[in-house]
């Protein structure tokens, strides 16, 4: 069954210069348990998706269905329950910054009210989990941007989430941590059956973690479909300009490979 | 007059001084927090936008905030009278210092939650964080050291002002300085009790400062 179904959503924002048509008619579902990507160049539209999803935008008209429940229905008591178990990572970790990394992971369950003692005894094991428990009593000014990332994976995990979003979540990081933090995301998919949204521009994290990949283009959605599917085959322009824009984050090593023709 | 009578008459005024201070910038928070906390969540990109409220507040600070102390001091008497039942002396001087804190404080106050990241609240949002929740363990806890440094910033404005009110009898410091320097003439109790107020000042942001950089968890 779909956890994620999104119907013809529309979003719009008002700019000095006029009406920007951020999302148009976007209709997708995504399944339990799928790493599904989302990807699309800067302005494509994609964080305001994302934040669609768990309604930090509202979109004007459409629904966004998570198990079959519209959140755009539901009071504002109604939707903060329904957040605690949709966990998100940002580009630039979010993280509390007077807070350990103990008391960041145990944020989520703090707003729950699970008693103190239980929430940390799990906080450090989801700190185990990403491999930072011997940090838990560091503060993240003090954490590597890899490292930060892990910590608000494990912050997310203390959602108890069934769906993690990812918004643009190793675009800040080097290759090598983003290949650790994207095998890490993979394992959490594995191990939990968490099902994980990935909004990014860099195709290479499409390529390798995710299951289906839709593609947008000024707002709409120009492509859909099984990873290989999309990547072997673009039918659209929008896609093809995205597989063949050359990556630069992936550094010296990757573009010989793209010079040997991967793709 | 003897040296030990001016000892303990800077030593009473330093007392009453301390007492004005403390008493009305602990009020003034009382007052000053909460206000703060509706202008940063009303604003526009706040976490409960409300424009009309928020522009209601906003006058109603700028307003008083424009209003010079020494005319407030003398506006509010009846008021003071009311609340204390004189309108001169120490305890009675609290109830301006507290008028003209509160505003002042809510100013400062929601300027730095403003500074909050932006990010970090979406991420709590993003939680299920209601708005109590942001405010209280987002909002206020992320800022600390800002805040506190405003409550050094509080005391000190405050402090200037306590010393004003001795014109028209306020008590404290200001007062023993008014009295024996300048209508008598007698200039080294004027500079002592100056002396004295530099050193409270001093004392004060020594202490803010020394605080903020313990509590602050943003240095490695």
């Amino acid at each position: 069954m779909a956890i994620i179904e999104v119907e013809h959503l529309y979003k719009t924002y008002q700019s000095k210069t006029g009406e920007v048509q951020a999302l148009q008619d976007i209709n997708l579902s995504i399944e339990e348990g799928e790493i599904f990507g989302v990807i699309g160049l800067s302005g494509a539209g994609k964080s305001t998706f994302v934040r669609c999803l768990n309604l930090l935008e509202r979109p004007n008209s459409g629904k966004v269905l998570i198990d079959g429940r519209d959140l755009l229905e539901l009071s504002e008591r109604e939707l903060s329950l329904e957040r605690r178990h949709i966990g998100m990572i940002f580009q630039h970790f979010h993280l509390l910054m007077q807070r350990s990394v103990l008391r960041n992971v145990c944020y989520p369950m703090e707003i729950r009210k699970v008693e103190k003692k239980e929430a940390r005894q799990k906080a450090l094991e989801y700190l185990r989990t990403v491999g930072l428990e011997d940090k838990a009593r560091a503060y993240p000014v003090q954490l590597s941007g890899g490292q930060k990332q892990r910590v608000a994976i494990a912050r997310a995990l203390a959602c108890e989430p069934r769906i993690i979003l990812c918004d643009e979540a190793t675009s800040a990081l080097d290759p090598q941590t983003t290949r650790t933090i994207l095998a890490l995301l993979k394992e959490i998919n594995q191990l939990y059956g968490i099902t994980i949204v990935i909004i990014t521009h860099e195709m290479r994290v499409v390529e390798e973690i995710c299951t289906r990949v839709a593609v947008l283009d000024q707002g709409r959605l120009a492509e859909m479909g099984t990873v290989k599917e999309v990547f072997e085959n673009p039918k659209t322009p929008a896609a093809r300009r995205l597989l063949f824009t050359k990556d630069d984050d992936w550094g010296e090593a990757d573009k010989e490979e793209v010079e040997h023709g991967i793709f | 007059m003897a040296f030990s009578d001016i000892v303990s008459m800077l030593w009473g005024g330093t007392g009453e001084t301390l007492w004005m201070v403390l008493a009305s910038t602990a009020i003034g928070y009382l007052g000053g927090l909460p206000l703060g906390v509706l202008l940063t969540i009303t604003d526009t990109d706040g976490i409960s936008a409300h424009p009309v409220l928020y522009k209601i507040l906003d006058l109603i600070v700028n307003i008083t905030r424009s209003i010079p102390f020494l005319i407030l001091l003398i506006l509010i008497q009846p008021f003071t009278k009311l609340v204390v039942g004189k309108s001169y002396g120490t305890t009675a001087t609290i109830v301006p210092l507290t008028v003209a804190a509160i505003p002042f404080i809510a100013r400062m106050v929601e300027s730095s939650l403003k500074e909050v990241d932006k990010g970090v609240i979406e991420a709590a949002r993003s939680m299920g964080s209601g708005k109590m929740a942001v405010i209280l363990k987002v909002l206020i806890p992320e800022a600390r050291i800002s805040l506190l440094v405003g409550v050094t910033i509080a005391l000190g404005t405050i402090l200037g002002y306590s010393a004003m009110s001795g014109v028209v009898g306020g008590g404290g410091l200001g007062d023993i300085a008014i009295r024996y320097g300048y209508y008598r003439y007698e200039t080294e109790i004027m500079i002592i009790t100056v002396v004295v107020l530099v050193i409270l000042m001093q004392l004060f942001q020594w202490a803010g400062n020394l605080l903020a950089k313990k509590l602050d968890r943003r240095r490695g």
